[in-house]
């Protein structure tokens, strides 16, 4: 049942980003290009509305002892603000806005069979390899 | 150029969250992309059949709406080649150095609050911004 509800709601995130066209690279820099002509400030809404859902969602969910197919809540705990997080999320954010994707539209845009989103993917998980081995 | 889709983006946005959602009132797990697509190629993965199941849902989105909507999905993709090659690399790096990308950081970790969630996302939306700037610019790209 644990795959059965993963798959459903891997379906139901890339739906959400098809129906949002967040897949849509050049609608993922219309909104990054706030200083350009014709801002397109749609990726705030999916944003806000996905924030807005999850928010109340989560406050429901947490007050239940354990998840329905598991005994804990998997929740990361750490607060601490570090060299780390912050230099990963720039290198991250570099990358989103040469791109145009991140790692969630890039899969769900794979199908598409896209050469250069299949390039993406394929670097983006030599990136995730490389920093598994040089930093661990 | 794109134009400013208000309805779709809320009810795409919902639909997100309702993952995000839906996948920690069943598997108490957090949505988050890029950790659940890097660890999948971690050794010593105990608990890789979830996250299988989740990643081929969100690959086989766009099958299922093409065949439910009778549509194709369009995309314009901006970039040249390299741009996207070096794109992805700093995405895949960055995003599992900084411990989540969009998704885990900017729609699980700011809906429950958490500080290094909240920071993460003000500096990659900074970074993206500045970076989409530098391009336009630059004139290239776009």
């Amino acid at each position: 049942m644990r795959m059965v509800a993963a798959l459903f709601a891997g379906l139901i995130f890339g739906l959400g980003l098809i129906v949002s066209q967040m897949i849509n690279p050049a609608k993922v820099i219309g909104f990054l290009n706030v200083a350009g002509d014709g801002w397109d400030p749609s990726l705030l809404l999916v944003m806000g509305s996905a924030m807005i859902i999850t928010t109340i969602g989560y406050k429901l969910v947490f007050k239940k002892d354990q998840p329905v197919f598991d005994q804990d809540f998997h929740v990361p705990t750490s607060q601490v603000i570090d060299r780390r997080l912050l230099s990963g999320a720039a290198i991250f954010g570099i990358g989103w806005g040469l791109g145009g994707l991140c790692p969630g539209p890039a899969i769900a845009a794979l199908a598409l069979g896209a050469p250069q989103i299949l390039w993406f993917v394929a670097a983006m998980l030599v990136g995730m390899a490389a920093k598994k081995l040089a930093l661990n | 150029m794109t134009t400013f889709t208000p309805i779709s983006a809320l009810i795409g946005g919902g639909m997100i969250g309702l993952s995000a959602v839906l996948l920690m009132l069943t598997n108490g797990r957090i949505a988050g992309i890029s950790g659940i697509l890097g660890s999948l190629f971690e050794p010593n993965q105990t608990d890789r059949t979830w996250k299988i199941a989740f990643v081929s849902g969100l690959f086989l989105a766009a099958f299922i709406y093409g065949a439910v909507s009778g549509t194709t999905v369009e995309v314009a993709l901006p970039h040249r080649l390299e741009l996207m090659i070096v794109g992805g690399l700093l995405v895949g790096f960055g995003s599992r150095l900084g411990g989540g990308c969009t998704s885990g950081h900017g729609v699980c970790g700011v809906s429950r609050f958490s500080k290094r969630s909240i920071v993460a996302t003000a500096v990659f939306m900074a970074a993206a911004i500045v970076t989409v700037f530098a391009i336009d610019v630059a004139g290239g790209g776009l």
